[in-house]
């Protein structure tokens, strides 16, 4: 309901902006989607230190489960940035703008968890491994999230600047925030669901074995 | 519908598929555990020698 009353709020409500004009709107569904890939890895690398420091294996999934969300929600950031890019500088991709460089890397190391998961056999090697290299990941988040206001070639535009605060208006802003809610409640329904889906499989699996 | 709209529009309904697709793939996966319970039920059932019993709500 969130997300269905932002995106409304985004169409119908917000002002056209000065410069962006109607595209400016998608702003409104790229940058929470973003943050919300941000915040599953995020969340996914928290898991996997969890795991390490206490060893329970219950852990392991909720990573898993998290890393899984948040390559959705980083296919999802990838194709609207490039529907923005497209109408915006004419182009599908830069690959001189480190800001989607670093995403995309960020993508394709999370991508590659799945190949070392699936790699190793079940167990708690398989887990400690996973976690490990959720937590390498981790280190790139605010890499990329920095990386727009550290390039000086810079075409991507900022929106949060720490000088002048946002560049944002108030309906602006308001619209942002309850997509950004909208779709953390989302990517947090999605997850949940993911979890159970897997512990019942994972519990049924057992239940089979020990029936056979 | 100018340029600037088409792809804004286009932008949320990829997420809209997207989200939708990842619905209908987890629906799916209901469908297999749902077996997957039916067939150790069944399992169950046949190394227990019990009759067979109705669950409430099917």
């Amino acid at each position: 309901m969130l997300l269905l009353a932002g995106i409304a709020l985004a169409f119908y409500w917000v002002p056209m902006a000065p410069l962006e004009g109607f595209r400016q709107r998608i702003f409104y569904i790229h940058v929470p989607v973003a943050l919300t890939a941000y915040a599953c890895f995020g969340w996914g690398a928290w898991k996997g230190l969890r795991l390490l420091w206490t060893r329970d294996q219950r852990h392991d999934l909720e990573s898993y489960t998290a890393i899984h969300i948040g390559t959705i929600f980083g296919i999802l950031t990838l194709v609207t940035g490039s529907i923005w890019a497209r109408t915006s500088w004419g182009v599908w991709w830069s690959w001189g703008e480190r800001q989607l460089v670093l995403f995309l890397v960020l993508f394709l190391f999370y991508s590659a968890y799945f190949m070392l998961r699936y790699s190793v056999d079940p167990g708690p090697r398989r887990a400690n491994m996973s976690a490990v290299y959720a937590l390498f990941g981790v280190v790139l988040i605010p890499i990329s999230f920095l990386a727009i206001r550290l390039a000086e070639d810079l075409i991507h535009p900022v929106v949060f600047d720490r000088d002048v605060g946002t560049n944002l208006a108030g309906s602006q802003l308001f619209t942002f925030v309850v997509c950004l809610a909208g779709m953390l409640v989302l990517a947090a329904a999605l997850y949940l669901n993911e979890l159970t889906g897997k512990r019942v499989d994972a519990r049924l699996r057992e239940l089979r074995e020990s029936l056979a | 519908m100018t340029s600037a709209e088409k792809y804004a529009t286009a932008a949320y309904l990829v997420v809209l598929a997207v989200v939708l697709l990842y619905l209908v793939i987890y629906a799916f996966k209901l469908q297999r555990l749902s077996r997957d319970v039916e067939e150790i039920a069944e399992l169950a059932r046949t190394r227990s020698g019990a009759p067979e019993t109705r669950i409430p709500g099917e």
